[in-house]
């Protein structure tokens, strides 16, 4: 009986063949010793079944009983097949025959979706590589891990296609070098370590001011020094393309300004770009050179401020020398708009001289010296710069060449001006820009010093920064005009902008009301606060 | 670089959480991940970690170690002597024992208990004092069941007395792999009991019980020991510390060819009976199973692979498929477990016994989804289990579409446990263990869950980022 129907079956589908004239096959395909319960099996024929083109299909163990009903169904009897093992049979075009099988196996090794069958389990994101798994379109990695462990996340990163920004600091100048070159390799980008701030596609990252999109391209390897032009762009109605940071060493030699010459070449590249900004603390001549040199070549304009060397003057074609922070970003707008330069000297107008007049007659004959209080270390550099183009030379914890190193870190002496957000005063303690009481404190210990005539200092918006950077600070002042007989000079700068989260303008209001001189740029508030202690004698 | 720039960007942020606040309240796309230091907290492995990452010619490698494990047909072939199937056994008076090598002075008591019960089964010795005297006068020496491409539970004991069950696979130039017999559970030789009953049980087993089980596969023939493990998946087992459906499944087989042999009744009903008392029987073809799988996936230069996890007693050791028969060790992790009556965690020995081949290889703890039964030892729920296996996948290359677990809608179990994933996602391998009694001879007083320690994979790694950068 059996024999007979299997006889019959293939009689009826050799002539259904030759009936339909359609090339039919039978295809089959054993995996050795992969067990599967039944009724997944039956699941995976069904499906195959429903395959446009398969006559029929069937996915089964291959044991004795199953193999014999194949052969009954059609597909033959020259399966070859232990019991043990899984065998997927289709009958029908070939094409469909070869998908089916093709599907099947997908089927069989996928991992399947586990869709309602208990609680969803997602591993807690530990690592980059898992955070891919999940998110496959990142391609930033912000690191802000402790610095020990930061080179190996860098370098994890890069190794997954990542670009990075490295906020963490403490990494050696050999994992720095390292990073960059691995960067290189990959071509991808990275900013820090020690980077403190960037904008990247308009999106500001760490320690960044809200700007508006525009055409101005922006490396730095300072992270006040690029929030500084960043904001001043935006002041001046200009708009930011891209901002990187490069972190503080990348123009030491050893490393060489990779950061900064692939920042320039891809801003070079960037069609959004029209100007380019590369700030920088003075790079060793070498490094400065190649810099140049890079700059000249690319097509576009570029401005070039390396702090303290505004002597320098453009040998190139389409490089620009900038002044100042402040007077870099003037330039790059100025270029853009196709006007004319920015001067580059601050301007001492009637307005200035009559406020000089006046604040000299509120002071005593004891009150001679500049006080600078910064939270931004590039403020602070900037303004011992100025300070010293009116002969003040001053003591700091970061003293500028030609000026001094404190005795004492917590004490003035004559001229000061001090970043407070260096090492020595941030160890176990949040940095000024976070916490401004730090520098409220010391604002107040050099009013009630008899010998100040004038507190410089910074306030830092943006991201990142103090949420209500006016709360404590204007107790202080409240606290200082009623403690002193004769009262300091109070001259400020608020770097940021309108857009930011704490609101410049009214900052800036703020701070008017309370007795302070606010000036636009931190070279303009160091010009002001130097050439008023000058006029001192 | 300029990619980036005509890119929505995305960023994963390490560190600062505010940081990724920022970012999305500034309009931008970041997620805050869950950062803790790699390598817990080793700052120089988790440097050599960062420079394998995402490495071709690791992938490549880890891809060919991987597919030979997948390709692994283990098929029970045969059972012989020990000393006949590692003639290093009948040489010298060696003894095999679980885990990565240790010295005698060093051993835990369980281990220590069994070598001498092994001694006297192999009459070195007339009784415990002039056993103990022959190890000390340096007349026995010891080296891992590994060594010689065996596998043991607990004490994994083997000397060349003992009967092996002999694992050959087919992709893999036939090349074989052994295990010892499960003797049951209560006073056993594994858990370092070595009493006249003992040995009496021993004997027996490498006599009548052997005879049998050689006679029962000359009639069965071999038998392929995939399929059993992967039914048993389906049935409550994880091949590990639960072999009820697994053992069940092997004497449908073993039962009728038996009784086809020529042995005398008694001896088959013997046999037969041993078999039934003991859920545990197929635990040491389980093992056999997963050594020959991974046997095959040992040696591929490069590969990140871990090739072997075992115990033995006091520390943990690793091999990776790259680093080829190098140990790394660590001092074992406790057991998280539950204790029989009247014992608790200060009885317990460390973690111990070749067993954790079985989680090397993908079963074990992590097919611990297909048997919530073994969760109950942790106190824990069967969505814990399946979250142990989900939690798997997270250090593994891939799945074996050969053991699927039903509890995941029959994803394969996560399987080729890549040492990188471990030190970068700090999730350590899950194992599920018997707990053995710190002293020699009292046996199982418990069972429960541990891990494998975060170490091993550290210096796994270093060693493989000097030997690449070599």
């Amino acid at each position: 009986m059996q024999v007979s129907c299997t006889a019959l079956l293939n009689y009826y589908l050799a002539n259904k063949l030759k009936l339909t004239g359609i090339y039919m096959v039978i295809k089959y395909k054993a995996f050795e010793n992969l067990y599967q319960d039944s009724v997944s099996l039956m699941q995976i024929s069904a499906r195959l079944n429903k395959i446009v083109g398969v006559d029929e299909a069937s996915v089964v163990m291959g044991t004795e009983a199953n193999l014999s009903r194949m052969a009954d169904a059609g597909f033959g009897d020259n399966i070859v097949a232990k019991p043990n093992d899984l065998v997927i049979a289709v009958k029908g075009e070939e094409e469909a025959c070869n998908t089916a099988i093709e599907q099947a196996q997908q089927a069989l090794t996928a991992k399947p979706d586990e869709g309602s069958g208990g609680a969803s389990f997602s591993p807690p994101l530990t690592s980059f590589a898992l955070g891919l798994e999940q998110h496959a379109d990142a391609n930033l990695a912000l690191i802000s891990v402790p610095g020990e462990y930061a080179a190996a996340e860098a370098i994890k990163a890069l190794n997954l296609g990542l670009n990075v920004m490295m906020f963490s600091d403490n990494v050696s100048l050999a994992d720095e070098l390292q990073i960059k070159q691995l960067a290189q390799k990959k071509a991808l980008m990275v900013m820090g370590p020690d980077c403190g701030t960037a904008i990247i596609n308009g999106i500001p990252l760490g320690f960044a001011n809200v700007v508006r999109r525009g055409a101005i391209g922006v490396v730095a390897a300072s992270g006040t020094g690029l929030q500084e032009a960043t904001c001043r762009i935006h002041q001046l109605g200009g708009g930011v393309s891209q901002a990187m940071g490069t972190g503080g060493h990348d123009l030491h030699q050893d490393i060489g300004g990779i950061s900064m010459l692939q920042g320039l070449l891809a801003l070079a590249e960037d069609d959004a770009t029209k100007v380019i900004v590369l700030i920088s603390k003075p790079p060793a001549a070498a490094i400065a050179e190649r810099i140049l040199a890079t700059a000249a070549q690319v097509d576009k304009p570029v401005v070039v401020h390396f702090l303290g060397q505004a002597d320098s003057q453009a040998t190139a074609t389409g490089v620009y020398f900038a002044h100042s922070l402040a007077h870099s970003a003037e330039v790059a707008v100025a270029v853009l708009r196709n006007q004319a330069l920015p001067n580059a000297q601050f301007i001492l107008s009637a307005q200035v001289q009559e406020q000089v007049t006046t604040l000299k007659t509120q002071l005593t004959p004891t009150q001679r010296y500049i006080r600078g209080v910064f939270a931004g270390g590039t403020f602070c550099f900037e303004a011992q710069i100025i300070a010293s183009q009116y002969g003040l030379s001053a003591f700091s914890n970061t003293p500028i060449q030609g000026n001094h190193c404190l005795e004492d870190v917590w004490t003035s002496q004559q001229h000061t001006i001090v970043d407070l957000g260096d090492d020595d005063f941030t160890q176990g303690r949040p940095h000024p820009m976070i916490d401004p009481s730090l520098r409220n404190q010391r604002m107040l210990q050099d009013a009630r010093d008899a010998s100040t005539a004038v507190i410089l200092f910074d306030v830092v918006l943006g991201y990142g920064a103090s949420e209500e950077p006016l709360a404590e600070l204007l107790d202080t002042l409240d606290q200082i005009r009623n403690e002193q007989v004769s009262m300091p000079a109070l001259i400020a700068h608020v770097c940021g902008t309108d857009l930011d989260p704490q609101a410049r303008d009214v900052i800036r209001q703020a701070l008017e009301d309370a007795g302070v001189i606010i000036a636009d740029s931190n070279a303009d508030a160091a010009h002001l606060a130097a050439y008023f202690v000058s006029q001192l004698g | 670089m300029k990619a980036l720039f005509s890119q929505q960007l995305t960023v994963l942020n390490a560190g600062l959480a505010s940081f990724a606040d920022n970012i999305e309240r500034a309009g931008g796309h970041a997620i805050a991940m869950n950062w803790q230091p790699p390598a817990d907290g080793d700052r120089l492995g988790g440097l050599a970690l960062a420079q394998l990452l995402n490495q071709p010619e690791i992938e490549l490698a880890n891809q060919t170690a991987m597919n030979h494990y997948l390709a692994a047909q283990p098929t029970l072939v045969d059972v012989m002597m020990a000393g006949e199937a590692i003639p290093a056994l009948a040489e010298q008076q060696l003894i095999l024992h679980a885990g990565p090598p240790i010295a005698w002075q060093d051993m835990c008591g369980p281990v220590q208990g069994a070598i001498l019960g092994a001694i006297l089964f192999e009459k070195w010795a007339d009784d415990l004092t002039q056993a103990e005297a022959l190890v000390r006068n340096g007349e026995v020496t010891f080296e891992p069941c590994h060594h010689y491409d065996a596998v043991g539970p607990m004490a994994g004991i083997i000397s060349r007395s003992m009967p092996l069950w002999v694992v050959e696979n087919s992709t893999n130039n036939n090349e074989r792999v052994y295990s010892n017999f499960n003797e049951g559970l209560g006073k056993v030789l594994r858990f370092g009991a070595n009493s006249d009953e003992v040995i009496k049980r021993l004997n027996w087993m490498g006599t009548e019980l052997a005879q049998a089980m050689k006679a029962m596969l000359l009639e069965s023939g071999p038998i392929e020991l995939k399929p059993i493990m992967a039914q048993a998946l389906h049935m409550g087992d994880e091949v590990h510390n639960r072999n009820a459906a697994a053992t069940g499944l092997l004497l449908k087989q073993l039962v009728p060819a038996l009784l086809k042999t020529s042995l005398p009744q008694a001896q088959v009903q013997q046999a037969i009976s041993f078999v039934m008392a003991n859920d545990h029987f197929f635990l040491n073809l389980s093992m056999a199973a997963c050594k020959s799988m991974l046997k095959a996936a040992e040696n591929v230069p490069n590969s990140t692979m871990v090739t072997v996890m075992a115990r033995n007693g006091v520390n943990f050791g690793i091999r990776l498929s790259g680093t080829g028969n190098t140990w790394f060790q660590a001092p074992a992790n406790p057991v998280n477990g539950l204790f029989f009556p009247g014992y608790g965690v200060e009885d317990a020995a460390a973690d111990l016994g070749d067993s954790a081949i079985t989680e090397t290889a993908g079963v074990g703890g992590f097919a611990m989804a297909s048997s919530p039964a073994i969760v109950k030892f942790v106190g824990g729920t069967p969505a814990d289990a399946t979250n142990n296996s989900r939690a798997m996948q997270g250090i593994t290359l891939g799945g074996n579409p050969a053991f699927t677990l039903p509890a995941l809608n029959f994803a394969p179990t996560a399987a080729g446990i890549d040492a990188r994933k471990v030190v970068d996602n700090l999730v350590l391998p899950i194992i599920n263990t018997g707990i053995a009694h710190k002293k020699a001879g009292v046996g199982q007083i418990g069972a429960g869950i541990t891990t494998a320690p975060m170490q091993c994979f550290v210096d796994a790694l270093s060693a493989l980022s000097t030997q690449i950068n070599r």
